[in-house]
């Protein structure tokens, strides 16, 4: 990570036309890619458990969408700062990814309110996975959708940045990339152990509660 | 398969039947339309285009489909059927495809009346946003009594319904709006055909799941 923004504000060189707003590209852009790749991983992880019933694999798959939707409002507001430093506006609708984040981030910010409404267990595992692959599949259906829409509502589509890049930028931009991936991948270690943990505990007190609810019977009954 | 047919039959006579004696859902659905027309008649100031009204259709037909699809689950959860049609040995997906068909005949029901009323109030309507109404109400139906079903499953149930359905209605939308208003309409109507099959496939492969304990 050090390493990755060491390259991008020393040795990457600034863009001609946009100048230093342009290093947040190699932290929006990134972002993005890491979100995508934490709700792929998600569906994946929720595949698994509808599939092949695996143990762990729906709150491996819960931390990795939240992960997503983590990197997703990050998108957003980089995306955002990226958008008033060059063009001027906080918010425009003429970029395709803006869009698509906007409309994933809302998918699972619905994910997150259904798995807090349904009662934890097998159903709500279902639930939560069946949803989850819902949104991968709803990732290229929207992206297409909103080109389309792209077609009535702007008729010209300005690009934000040319599709060459030279060799340091491109470096860097690799370095980025992998850094926020395993910026990403640490998030989401942690928070699983932490997870795991609290589950585990949550199961050892379900365990040790009738065990004392049996030792106090007595007590009440003597007195 | 010829069972499989059979079920799906019967499970959508039920909710007709359902429907034609207890008279809910319909009515609601068409006076709730008739009253959106209205507020959008004074929501959009004298000498906005045409394109606007066209767009509003589509949030009147998206907003009419949620007040059917909020209720589409209502018998089954207040009778207690549902766990009956879970134990019941039929293929679970009979129970989405039923359900499907019998939301889409009370939208298209609606919609024989709405759209002459929306033609007449606004402004005559083409064979290209009828086509785009007949197939966005294919994956409305299909979508929405999806997630219907996993909305009765939670706590929040009326609340998560539209949180849960807007955003995959998104594309219906977009398909649905550019049918109506561009001149070649062919793209966004293979667009929304092409979304209610992968929804649709989507939604009948893994309704089991949904209901299954």
């Amino acid at each position: 990570m050090a390493v990755a923004i060491a390259l991008i504000f020393f040795v990457a060189p600034e863009d001609a036309d946009q100048g230093i707003s342009q290093k947040i590209f190699y932290f929006h852009v990134p972002i993005a890619l890491t979100a995508y790749a934490c709700f792929g991983w998600g569906a994946w992880k929720a595949l698994r458990h509808l599939w092949e019933r695996e143990p762990g694999a729906d709150l491996e798959s819960y931390t990795a969408i939240h992960q997503g939707v983590i990197f997703g409002a990050l998108t957003l507001v980089t995306g955002s700062i990226w958008a008033r430093a060059s063009w001027g506006v906080w918010w425009t609708w003429s970029s395709n990814q803006l869009v698509l984040f906007l409309v994933l981030f809302l998918f699972y910010c619905a994910y997150f309110m259904l798995r807090y409404s349904v009662e934890p267990g097998p159903q709500r595992e279902n639930l939560s996975a069946v949803y989850a692959l819902f949104g991968v599949v709803l990732i290229p259906v929207s992206f297409f959708a909103i080109r389309l829409a792209n077609d009535f509502i702007h008729p010209t589509v300005f690009t934000s940045r040319g599709p060459q890049m030279s060799g340091t930028m491109f470096t860097a931009f690799c370095v980025a990339l992998a850094a926020m991936l395993a910026l990403a991948f640490t998030f989401y270690s942690v928070e699983l152990v932490g997870k795991r943990v609290d589950a585990r505990l949550r199961e050892l007190r379900a365990a040790e509660r009738p065990a004392t609810a049996a030792r106090r019977v007595p007590e009440a009954v003597a007195r | 398969m010829n069972g499989y047919f059979a079920d799906v039959g019967a499970l959508a006579r039920k909710d007709l039947l359902l429907e034609l004696r207890a008279r809910d859902t319909l009515p609601a659905m068409l006076l709730f339309v008739l009253a959106t027309f209205v507020v959008f008649h004074f929501a959009l100031p004298s000498g906005s285009s045409d394109l606007a009204a066209s767009g509003l259709l589509w949030v009147a037909i998206v907003f009419t489909a949620l007040l059917g699809l909020g209720r589409a689950f209502v018998p089954e959860r207040e009778q207690r059927v549902f766990d009956a049609l879970v134990l019941a040995p039929n293929d679970r997906s009979a129970i989405w495809v039923a359900k499907a068909l019998a939301t889409l005949a009370f939208l298209a029901g609606v919609e024989v009346v709405a759209l002459p009323v929306f033609a007449a109030f606004f402004h005559g309507i083409g064979a290209a946003t009828v086509g785009g109404v007949v197939l966005a109400d294919v994956g409305i139906c299909a979508v929405g009594t999806f997630v219907g079903a996993m909305a009765t499953a939670s706590r929040a149930r009326e609340l998560l319904l539209p949180l849960l359905f807007l955003p995959l209605a998104i594309p219906i939308v977009i398909g649905g709006v550019g049918a109506s208003i561009v001149d070649s309409p062919g793209r966004y109507l293979g667009f929304l055909a092409v979304y209610d099959l992968i929804f649709a496939t989507l939604c009948w492969a893994s309704f089991d799941y949904v209901v299954a304990e």
